[in-house]
């Protein structure tokens, strides 16, 4: 278990363990309820995390 | 309405086209049929698995949740996100495993895994269980959808029959080329329609986002966010835990794993797959759009939503356009089901009961069996009545039950047995088919709980059997000739 895959935590944390503050409509970020501002950045911040992953991972240098 | 029609029926023949044509020049045995010879690139990979997530269900479904649950519906976006984390360690030894055995199906991989072909029966049969209901409701779907394009001209029951014979015809012809060429078409078109759709329905009716959220806030506080029993938070997690562990379980998707050319495609998948599925907050959005539109669609209906708002709004040759594009949703999944579905009873039910079948009477089998699964699949549809989401629920719980012998198979100490992993798969269906049958919830079995837990998806009970019949068969199990079986295989 590599310590760069941790970072694979983020995202749940991010979604489950933000929902007790993130679950209200206010305030609007971006024209949408805060609930779904929270999800949708999750999401973009997903990719960019598994991104790094990716980059970083030395498994994939092996392959190549 | 002859426009929308003409439209709709042009992609329909355009898509009968790509499949037949991206056959050519290829020997069609059934590594070819089943998982394109293990040839496809990062991007037909993203497109077929991509092509999963846009069904019938997210394009009429996901609108019609946001239309009649409102907040909830924002599970449809994390869990997916979350599968893709997931995907980036399960696929690729799932992968590597399967090209150096040269498995076919996902019931193969439990059969290599575990060394029982009977398990492997057991795993198809939960499989096909769990595929018919969701081919159904795709079916379901085009047929709303073409009946919804000609502006009732042409009735579901039609259109049902229209969709599934080109579906049959070229799952039978082209196998999974047709579907990952169909795919391309379907995905672009999708996105196009989604996002605009998303973008300007918001701002036609409602002057923008806010506006409109505020609005839909004004009459019905509280919608858009998780409430507070029912479907709330715990409710929301353990939904979402739960469709992460199932997402790959589904023997297409599992399958479809099977087409890349190397094991990094999935991991270069994992980062833009997330991306992908934000394009589903624009189909919410639609829904969203509606509910002060055109209210009053209940329960079943409100997965019309999407195209009453449509009609009502746009002329008909984009009428046409929403209605090819659903077309295309339904027939790129529901190919793969039927394929999926006819490879696992070929290769793994008829298989195992008939040895000496010879690998071109399996493939020919799986061929001939695509009509004979359509009509099983037509005549549910038909005869099927409202149980239908019930019965896709449940296959989703279905599929849930064969991750933790997965998981357990990837590891290398092999702790769990084959009848560990059998008698967990049953324990868990059994809970499913119960609780689904029986319209339990947790909270109708255990009413004193705190309603935290009262909400959580009932197939969490399900799983936790499934993992306890799983492990305590397997401890009972490990005889000293399993281990050496285990050993052996390790030292190999």
């Amino acid at each position: 278990m590599r310590p760069l895959y941790l970072l694979a935590f983020l995202p749940v944390i991010g979604f489950f363990g933000g929902l007790s503050f993130a679950n209200r409509v206010e305030p609007y970020v971006l024209g949408l309820p805060f609930l779904f501002f929270w999800i949708i950045l999750w999401v973009a911040l997903t990719s960019v995390i598994m991104a790094v992953i990716y980059r970083f991972d030395p498994a994939n240098k092996e392959e190549l | 309405m002859v426009v929308s029609l003409l439209i709709v029926g042009a992609f329909l023949l355009f898509s009968l086209f790509l499949g037949l044509r991206a056959k050519r020049g290829k020997d069609m045995d059934l590594e070819q049929w089943t998982v394109g010879g293990r040839g496809f690139g990062t991007m037909f990979v993203f497109l077929l698995m991509a092509g999963e997530i846009y069904t019938t269900f997210t394009f009429l479904g996901g609108s019609g949740w946001a239309y009649g649950k409102g907040g909830p519906a924002l599970y449809i976006l994390v869990y997916g996100t979350l599968a893709y984390v997931l995907s980036y360690w399960l696929l690729p030894p799932i992968w590597i495993y399967a090209k150096e055995k040269n498995l076919m199906s996902q019931s193969d991989f439990f059969v290599s895994k575990y060394k029982s072909p009977m398990l492997g029966v057991l795993v198809s049969l939960v499989g096909i269980a769990a595929l018919i209901p969701y081919l159904v409701l795709q079916l379901k779907g085009l047929g709303i959808i073409v009946s919804e394009a000609s502006y009732g001209a042409i009735s579901p029951v039609i259109s049902v029959w229209i969709g599934l014979i080109t579906v049959t015809v070229y799952v039978m012809l082209s196998g999974i080329h047709g579907s990952a060429w169909t795919a391309v078409v379907k995905d672009l078109l999708i996105l196009v329609m989604v996002v605009f759709l998303g973008i300007y329905l918001p701002i036609h009716y409602y002057g923008g986002f806010q506006p409109m959220f505020e609005s839909i806030e004004a009459a019905k506080p509280g919608f858009l966010t998780l409430p507070d029993s029912g479907m709330s938070i715990s409710w929301f997690i353990s939904t979402i835990v739960l469709t992460v562990f199932g997402y790959y379980m589904w023997p297409h998707t599992f399958a479809s794993a099977y087409t890349a050319q190397n094991a990094k495609v999935f991991k270069k998948n994992a980062f833009l797959m997330p991306l992908y599925s934000v394009v589903l907050i624009f189909v919410l959005f639609v829904g969203f759009a509606a509910i002060l539109k055109v209210p009053g669609l209940e329960g079943a209906d409100s997965d019309l939503s999407l195209f009453r708002l449509s009609i009502q709004t746009f002329d008909p040759w984009m009428i046409g356009l929403i209605g090819a594009a659903g077309l295309l949703t339904a027939l790129v999944p529901g190919s793969m089901m039927l394929m999926a579905a006819a490879t696992l009873f070929a290769k793994n039910v008829y298989k195992a009961a008939v040895p000496s079948a010879t690998d071109q009477q399996v493939a020919k089998l799986a061929k001939y069996l695509v009509p004979v699964i359509a009509l099983i699949a037509a005549f549910f549809t038909f005869n099927g009545g409202n149980t239908i989401v019930t019965l896709l629920l449940m296959g989703y719980s279905l599929v849930t039950q064969l991750f933790p012998a997965l998981l357990f198979s990837l590891f290398r100490s092999r702790f769990v047995t084959k009848q560990g992993a059998m008698a967990g798969i049953i324990a868990g269906v059994f809970i499913v088919a119960y609780t689904t049958l029986a319209g339990t919830t947790i909270g109708g079995l255990f009413p004193v709980l705190p309603q935290a837990v009262k909400d959580l998806n009932v197939g969490i009970a399900a799983l936790l059997f499934n993992l306890v019949f799983m492990l305590g068969v397997s401890i009972v199990t490990r005889s000293s000739d399993v281990n050496k079986a285990a050993d052996e295989e390790r030292t190999a």
